[in-house]
């Protein structure tokens, strides 16, 4: 009953601020919303039991975890993956076929980018992080979740950032801030979600059975930190209306820049680095079945990565109006990140030693070794990128398109499905997969997708680099900016061959997870099991 | 291996932040504090000098802010993504200097909430566009990307023709600048819709319009279509004005103030 209530109320004031909203997008918004509260108070007024059985009927979780949050975190992940990929390989088709574009305003390639990165980044990745976070504090601290239902209101309440940051940006609601790009209205729900999110993570370490915090709370609980931090002041806008959906960012030009990149690139490494580093120190030791390679190494490598990170933002800005002394300090720390990225890669990778025959027979450990792997050359890659005469090369060019989808495919990607793996049996209760040799066909056609996308990336990008500045022998340049695009087309088509290869590795992942939760088993040859001759 | 026994046992420690590690290990508070502490020095060294530091933006002759009609087209470039495959930065290596004129300055987007510097550029740099091509060109090639450059990529833009540009909201708009410290002045935001209006048309009085703006303000029907004015008329006035503002003549670089 509170429920109804509550969504009623809240429909019902959705309904208001919709009818005098300052500008009809504002108003659109503010419907959806009304329309998702009403849909939330029909359907629990239709499956609400008020009998008196109900009340007794509430049965704890087996394990004394809660793990239906989980559970949704999950399919969460697997659906908005595929939603985020989709849009991709459409996205990399349409830089192929302009056609593609439709020239309607909100299919667009300037409106579907950010629904593409923000898809993958907050929705994908994003979910995977909420539901690993919540399995591995519970698991490590032999606590249940705190604060009861609040871990749903951070699930419902993410799904709901998703779902307006998404269908503002195929409206047009922008801030244009990348990986920022969420209106001043939508910042401030997600504000309100992540609180939350920090509630329940920090009350359950503080309700934790075990003396000591393990390693892997460290960085999930340093990702949920610093990602506040940088959304509240990047986020710092001054709304043209209350009801309006328009704002403007309180920082101009040459500030905003690097308020933005010390944003967007701590994105990366808290969010796509800190919080998947936390994965792999879970489930790569669970999965292998062996402890941490080195407890000291994860200490190091922890405070050093946190600490250097943060000053990484301006390589975004070599070359620009950005003043020298800053464009330095962030090349100096970013070729220092080097190192602590390095130590969080052999700690994964040593985590195995003693049991590599494991990657012949169990691809989901395969799955996590690459993306550990592909850890280790993003983040070699990157300090690369960022010298800046590298830069001067790299930047604006496909060179970084390519080196943040190694990142986004190989590592991010990689160690999620392979959390995924790991947690449908388990959180389904079922004695296995339903099938081993499916997580080794999307091994397979994923690593395949990276390597085709991330070298034609880095022939395209380093060509149409080396174009922009030829010069004939009378001192002219060589091209006019169109006939770089025109070369770019091959490897336009490669990536996305690449994409789609990567998206139908992920469709078999959603129907093996679908028939692992069904509880099919498929009746297979084991992983690495000797054939009988014919 | 049960969830509890994650790590190899730890050898004698030997040095002391090893040893005392384990207390921040056992003390959630702690460990927030801390490590919120070294995530958060990073940022402040860096960002906060820039708004202190005198010579972070240069001094020049020339910046305005947009005037309403082109803070309403770039509002339409934020809003349509334009950013996304144009950058607005010149850079100052020879090619891109003559590819695209003098390098950027930060003092050029100074009065940009926010920025439009862009990351990528799978289209050209617009930082200098203005007054490249004719109106009739922008207004073509928006429409019909390929009927002037064949192997164009970029999509078409025919509904901003279409679309009469909201303009009820200008006020606020200019007034939310000027709150944010763009300097706007209280007879600029009173005359907001008087000088769009103005601005967009074949034959009104510009009087008002270029004593607030400046007398190099372009003030034409941009679309062709003195009748109504259009979200094309907006974008094509922002586009005609980028990169116009700063007067080269009087801009020395290498003078003391300008040194960064």
């Amino acid at each position: 009953m509170p429920l109804i209530a509550i969504f009623g109320f809240i429909a019902f004031v959705a309904l208001v601020i919709s009818a005098v909203a300052a500008d009809s997008l504002f108003a659109f918004h503010a419907g959806l919303i009304a329309v998702i509260s009403l849909g939330v108070v029909v359907w629990r007024a239709r499956t609400v039991d008020l009998s008196a059985a109900a009340k007794l009927a509430l049965k704890p979780e087996q394990t004394g975890y809660m793990d239906d949050v989980i559970r949704a975190g999950v399919i969460a992940t697997v659906f908005w993956g595929i939603a985020g990929f989709l849009v991709g390989v459409v996205i990399a088709l349409q830089l192929a076929y302009p056609v593609l574009n439709l020239d309607l305003p909100w299919t667009t390639f300037g409106r579907l980018r950010p629904l593409h990165t923000s898809a993958v980044i907050f929705a994908f990745g994003g979910n995977a992080l909420l539901a690993t976070s919540f399995y591995v504090v519970q698991r490590t601290t032999g606590a249940r979740l705190w604060g009861g239902k609040l871990a749903w209101f951070v699930f419902w309440g993410y799904q709901m950032f998703i779902v307006l940051a998404a269908t503002g940006y195929l409206a047009g609601i922008t801030q244009s801030k990348e990986y920022a790009e969420p209106e001043w209205y939508v910042d401030l729900w997600l504000t309100i979600v992540w609180v939350a999110y920090l509630g329940v993570f920090l009350g359950t370490l503080v309700k934790r059975k075990e003396p000591h915090i393990y390693v892997a709370n460290w960085f999930y609980l340093a990702f949920i930190v610093t990602i506040a931090m940088l959304h509240v002041v990047n986020g710092l806008a001054m709304p043209v209306s209350l009801v309006g959906s328009k704002s403007y960012p309180v920082f101009a030009g040459v500030q905003d820049a690097l308020v933005q990149w010390w944003y967007g690139h701590n994105a990366v490494g808290f969010f796509l680095t800190a919080g998947f580093l936390g994965m792999m120190y879970y489930f790569v030791p669970k999965q292998a079945n062996r402890p941490i390679y080195s407890y000291r190494l994860s200490i190091v490598h922890f405070w050093a990565l946190i600490f250097l990170y943060i000053w990484a933002g301006p390589h975004h800005l070599h070359y620009t109006a950005l003043p020298d002394w800053a464009q330095t300090l962030g090349m100096v720390f970013s070729v220092m990140l080097w190192m602590p990225s390095w130590g969080g890669m052999i700690n994964g990778l040593m985590t195995l030693s003693g049991a590599w025959d494991k990657l012949r027979t169990d691809p989901i450990i395969r799955m996590m070794m690459l993306a550990v792997a592909f850890y280790g050359m993003s983040t070699f890659e990157g300090p690369m990128m960022s010298i800046r005469s590298v830069n001067s090369l790299s930047h604006y060019t496909d060179w970084t398109i390519g080196h943040v989808h190694s990142g986004a495919l190989g590592w991010v990607g990689m160690i999620s499905f392979g959390a995924v793996y790991y947690l449908a049996p388990r959180l389904w209760n079922r004695d296995r997969l339903y099938s081993l040799r499916l997580v080794n066909w999307h091994f397979w056609l994923a690593t395949v997708g990276i390597v085709l996308y991330a070298s034609a990336m880095w022939v395209s990008g380093i060509m149409q680099g080396l174009m922009w500045r030829e010069y004939d022998e009378l001192g002219f340049l060589v091209y006019s900016f169109v006939e770089t695009v025109e070369a770019m087309h091959p490897f336009y088509l490669v990536r996305a061959l690449g994409g789609l290869l990567y998206l139908t590795g992920a469709l078999l992942m959603a129907f093996n997870v679908y028939k692992t939760v069904r509880g099919d088993l498929r009746d297979e040859v084991p992983m690495g099991a000797v054939q009988p001759a014919g | 291996m049960s969830d509890q026994d994650m790590t190899t046992e730890a050898p004698p420690p030997r040095r002391w932040w090893f040893r005392n590690h384990g207390d921040i290990e056992r003390n959630v508070t702690l460990f927030l504090v801390l490590s919120l502490g070294v995530v958060a020095i990073g940022g402040i060294v860096e960002i906060v000098p820039l708004f202190y530091v005198q010579n972070t933006i240069e001094k020049v002759e020339g910046m305005r802010p947009y005037t309403p009609l082109e803070l309403a087209g770039r509002d339409i470039y934020i809003r349509e993504g334009c950013y996304v495959c144009h950058s607005q930065m010149i850079r100052p290596m020879r090619d891109e200097v003559e590819r695209y004129g003098h390098y950027s300055l930060a003092a050029e987007s100074m009065y940009d909430h926010p920025f439009q510097w862009g990351s990528k550029r799978t289209g050209p740099d617009l930082a200098r566009v203005g007054g490249r091509y004719s109106d009739e060109w922008h207004i073509q090639h928006l429409m019909d990307p390929r009927s002037v450059v064949p192997t164009s990529i970029m999509p078409g833009y025919g509904h901003l023709a279409r679309a009469d540009l909201i303009t009820d909201t200008i006020g606020a708009r200019v007034a939310t600048q000027a709150i944010i410290g763009v300097p706007y002045t209280d007879d600029m935001i009173a005359n907001a819709s008087a000088d769009l209006a103005a601005q967009a048309s074949a034959d009104a009085d510009t009087a008002g319009l270029v004593e607030r703006y400046g007398d190099r303000v372009n003030a034409r029907s941009f679309d062709g279509d003195p009748t109504r004015v259009t979200e094309m008329d907006a974008l094509v006035a922002y586009l005609q004005m980028l990169g116009t503002l700063v007067d080269f003549t009087s801009y020395e670089p290498l003078s003391e103030e300008n040194r960064r």
